[in-house]
């Protein structure tokens, strides 16, 4: 511990959101920074690099009058720390934990690490537990259990806020007990923002939100997601409660990931994005879970709106290979009017063979997932044959696969209202009955 | 010991002033005594690579080399254990730290308090050579020898239970020998003596087993986008190949999946022995979130371990998911040590990097016997773009490519591997092998087999365009007998009674399918409807 507060006036030089100091005795690597503007407002910074004694320094928020004579950089040697405390539930919080909805900060009961540690693979309990999210197409052909981290990957202009608000409103845990949902809006345009917050408002758990909205710094849009996972593992592990954490748009905060590894001049990667982005991405995503031993979980739902709808793209790539599965909507199901338009071909969810069955759905879950997916998928692929030859060109038994394409896509994934997995289920089956029926 | 203090700091790397380092010292730097390897030496400073979280480090905290390289720990008690990259033991540590992994905590890898029966092979007064096995430990169900490290005239030697922290023997010369000795992580074995490949490693896998085999001590890769299956191929080769020991490494992969594994692991039982799965399987595992440059060296570790054990006689296999994440450990260190980037940014040495790697695999002579190390690697090409450096630089070393096509995975044809773009440099010598352990019909079987997925292929272009009403009869016959080849042979359910197939059944299974397919064309040329056959 140091005995004095050490600040500097050792500003060499200014280049967006960094600043470069020179002559810092002992500084620490992410140590949590405080800049005194020459006006006297404060902007909390972060240690980036250090070389010999002069300093990197990233500043959370917006740089514009900061000078190099008359600025004061506080160092606080400590790293950036969460504060922590159940009084967090029904608050909303800006992107560095300043409460936005014009109540007094609580006082917090303990300061954890923003980062957070990783879990240890070996404590780990592996995530089994159905979710209900009242969704078909989600429910009944790629379930969510708690601990799972599924992201929704949408295109500009396809209504994955009406899903994830869906969701949120919906789901429900077997045991019929209600989420906390930490909310999470990264570079939301006010619009979008005031309609999550109705819904989190409307909800029946209690919600913590962190908004860092369209104009807001964008060096926050870094540190939001962690202060609300931060809050979330506190809430799950240290609390037992069930957290399911929302975050949108990730695009927007890999987006300013790259826009701060430009200014640090480092190496671009594939579209400018930094080499260390999957790192970057596992060190959100990887949060969720379950540990054996403890009650609560986290899981996560972030939303991916995929630029120029291309799933090679790589924030949806990356994030794909490290989450377990994705939710991918299509921009044609929506044209046709089919709410939730998901495309259940290249949607999958890697942990639902442990989330179904007896005992935790229904025995015959799997066998009508499966079946469904074979004769959709051969529906899918005979479009294409039609396309050329024509639907009358075609013999009997491929025009009722066609049929039977479509029919799901209008009685199994669009629905209205919300759907037990029993009715999800039982839809999906009179389905399959309907076209054998016909077959026969 | 000597010692300095940390001059800069930038992500996982540390420049200290510690004078007379090696390249590749392991050096212990702050109060917590963070492990790290020297990876730069220059006039004033050495620039440590650290395999922890390096948030929290100020300048001018202590830093202290050790002398030694990154090593392992070799000895009973490694099978069943779970490791990270540094060979930390994360039941202990769990059992130390609780459910989350702090920095700066270093336990000893074995169990030291676990007893074990030493079975001594020489006696007092007896003269050892180094490398020589002076007595057996058992190992669950493996007869685990003992090796002495130095060379020596035996004064004393233990017989009956004993712990790793005390000596099995004692030299005439001083010094003493323990059950457990230490390696080089990157440092390949070279007094070996190397023997070409010619035995095949069952997988169970059909595809594999019949059209791609992998040879013992060969190496595959497996390259795959997100989604077409490649852990679920990997956690089932892992399972049931035909191997000794099972090195599982979860380079930068999923927690939950590493979680998975465990408990299944856990239940399931060896189908080569009838013992639990776990005890032939070591898992080493570095979680995406976890350092990066312990990922980096995660990989070094298991094939250290595969090494020691490969050269005690046994059969191991390597499964690696994924490598990519590997090179990207990689290129996150070099851009950190500012190095000039070749290829997507990837450092120009990549290639030799994992040619060097691939080049650990093998069959070697051992006393009598052989033992083989094996490698299954999984890589994860962006956006599932074959053409990408990683993919590339492994495919001049690996002998077996088995590609996962994204298109097969939508259509849930599992295991997703392309048969026509997939190949195994293994194949002539083990269809010989095959052919006269199994059946002579396993070499004419196969190339049939190609012939009608070709053929399918080929026709299937026209089918698009004329619908497959309007092909031949003969053709029609192809297509279904192909489809009968891809839905009842090729595709393997990995969570049915399905998900092993022994060689006898592979060939039974494949003969069943060509022989209906001769015998459908027999008829249809003696004038018969083709609707009449199929409908059987």
């Amino acid at each position: 511990m140091r005995l004095a507060e050490h600040s500097y006036r050792t500003v060499a030089a200014i280049r967006g959101p960094l600043l470069f100091l020179e002559e810092v005795f002992s500084p620490r690597l992410g140590e949590e920074v405080l800049i005194v503007y020459p006006d006297g407002s404060t902007l909390e910074g972060e240690v980036l690099r250090i070389e010999e004694s002069t300093v990197l320094v990233e500043v959370f928020g917006e740089p514009r009058g900061l000078d190099r004579e008359r600025s004061t950089v506080i160092f606080s040697d400590a790293v950036k720390q969460a504060p922590l405390s159940a009084a967090c539930i029904g608050r909303i919080f800006d992107g560095s934990f300043r409460p936005r909805d014009g109540l007094p900060m609580y006082i917090p009961e303990r300061w954890e690490p923003v980062t957070g540690a990783p879990i240890n693979p070996a404590a780990r309990a592996r995530p089994e537990q159905f979710i209900e999210t009242g969704f078909a197409v989600i429910d009944g052909l790629n379930t969510l259990v708690k601990g799972q981290k599924l992201p929704i990957f949408s295109c500009s202009g396809l209504p994955s806020r009406e899903i994830a608000a869906g969701i949120l409103r919906q789901a429900r845990l077997v045991d019929g007990e209600d989420f906390v949902v930490v909310f999470v809006a990264l570079g939301l345009t006010y619009h979008n923002y005031a309609y999550y917050l109705a819904v989190l408002e409307g909800m029946g758990g209690g919600f913590v939100a962190f908004a860092n909205l369209a104009d807001d710094p964008v060096v926050e849009r870094l540190l939001a997601p962690r202060l609300a996972l931060a809050v979330a593992e506190d809430l799950a592990f240290e609390r037992g409660m069930d957290v399911l954490v929302v975050i949108t748009d990730m695009v927007n905060y890999c987006d300013a990931l790259r826009e701060v590894s430009a200014a640090r001049e480092e190496l671009p990667g594939r579209r400018g994005y930094p080499g260390y982005l999957y790192s970057d991405l596992a060190s959100l995503y990887e949060r969720a879970g379950r540990i054996k031993g403890r009650e609560g979980s986290v899981t996560m739902l972030p939303v991916v709106t995929m630029p120029e709808d291309d799933i090679t793209h790589p924030i949806p790539d990356l994030t794909g290979y490290i989450t377990e599965g994705q939710i991918v909507l299509s921009r044609e199901l929506h044209r046709r009017g089919i709410f939730p338009p998901v495309d259940v071909l290249p949607s999958l969810s890697r942990l639902m063979q442990q989330g179904i069955g007896a005992g935790r759905t229904r025995e015959d879950h799997r066998a009508i997932a499966n079946r469904l997916y074979r004769a959709y998928a051969r529906g899918r692929d005979l479009r294409k044959l039609e396309a050329i030859v024509g639907r009358q060109g075609l013999p009997p038994r491929e025009r009722q696969m066609l049929s039977f394409a479509e029919a799901f896509e209008e009685r199994f994934v669009h629905q209205k209202g919300r759907r037990t997995i029993g009715e999800s289920l039982d839809a999906g089956l009179s389905l399959l009955q309907e076209a054998e029926g016909e077959g026969s | 010991m000597k010692s300095g203090r940390i001059i800069g700091l930038s992500g996982p790397t540390v420049s200290v002033d510690l004078p007379g380092l090696q390249l590749y010292e392991r050096v212990y730097v702050g109060h917590q005594r963070l492990a790290g390897e020297v990876v730069r030496l220059e006039r004033t400073k050495a620039v440590v690579q650290v395999y922890e979280e390096t948030r929290g480090l100020a300048l001018g905290e202590p830093a202290e080399g050790s002398g030694r390289p990154l090593t392992v720990r070799l000895g009973p008690g490694l099978l069943g254990g779970m490791f990270d990259g540094l060979q930390r033991p994360l039941q202990a540590l769990r059992r130390e730290t609780g459910p989350f992994i702090r920095s700066g905590t270093d336990p000893f890898p074995l169990d030291l308090e676990r007893s074990w029966h030493f079975s001594p092979l020489k006696s007092p007064g007896d003269s050892l050579s180094p490398g020589e096995v002076f007595g057996t430990v058992e190992e669950g169900a493996f007869v685990h020898p003992i090796r002495a490290a130095v060379g020596g005239t035996l004064a004393s030697v233990h017989r009956g239970a004993f712990t790793l922290d005390s000596p099995l023997a004692t030299l005439k010369e001083g010094g003493e020998l323990f059950a457990w000795q230490e390696r080089p992580v990157r440092e390949p074995r070279r007094d070996i003596v190397r023997l070409s490949t010619s035995l095949p490693l069952v997988t169970g896998q059909r595809c594999l087993d019949f059209l791609f085999p992998l040879s013992k001590g060969g190496t595959a890769i497996f390259p795959g986008g997100f989604g077409t299956g490649k852990t679920i191929l990997e956690q089932s080769i892992a399972k049931f190949a035909d191997v000794d020991i099972v090195i599982y490494v979860g380079c930068g992969e999923r927690g939950n999946e590493m979680a998975e594994i465990l408990e299944e692991f856990a239940t399931l039982s060896d189908p080569w022995r009838d013992t639990p799965l776990m005890e032939r399987t070591i898992v080493v595992v570095n979680t995406s979130n976890m350092p990066v440059a312990a990922r980096e060296a995660s990989i070094y570790t298991a094939v250290a371990m595969g090494e020691y054990y490969r050269d005690l006689g046994y059969d191991i296999l390597l499964l690696a998911d994924s490598i990519s994440r590997w090179a990207e450990a990689l290129r996150e260190i070099s851009s950190s040590l500012e190095e000039m980037p070749g290829e997507e940014g990837y450092p120009t040495y990549l290639g030799s990097r994992l040619s060097a790697y691939f080049e650990r695999a093998g069959v070697v002579a051992c006393g009598e016997g052989t033992g083989s190390l094996s490698m299954i690697l999984s890589v994860s090409p962006p956006g599932g773009d074959f053409t990408e450096p990683v993919t590339q630089a492994c495919l001049r070393s690996a002998g077996a490519l088995y590609l996962l096509d994204t298109a097969l995975a939508h259509r849930r044809h599992f295991p997703a591997i392309h048969w026509g773009q997939s190949y195994s440099l293994y194949e002539q010598g083990l269809g010989r092998h095959f052919c006269a352990e199994v059946s002579g019909d396993w070499d004419p079987l196969r190339i049939r087999c190609r012939e009608l997925l070709q053929q399918e292929t080929a026709l299937s272009e026209v089918a698009e365009i004329v619908g497959l009403e309007g092909l031949q009869d003969r053709d029609r016959l192809v297509m279904h007998a192909a489809e009968r080849v891809r839905r009842e042979f090729l595709c393997q359910n990995a969570y049915s009674e399905d998900a092993f197939s022994t060689p006898q059944q592979t060939l039974e299974k494949i003969s069943t399918i060509v022989a209906f397919f001769e015998d459908a064309l027999a008829r249809l040329e003696q004038g018969e409807e083709l609707d009449e056959i199929l409908k059987g």
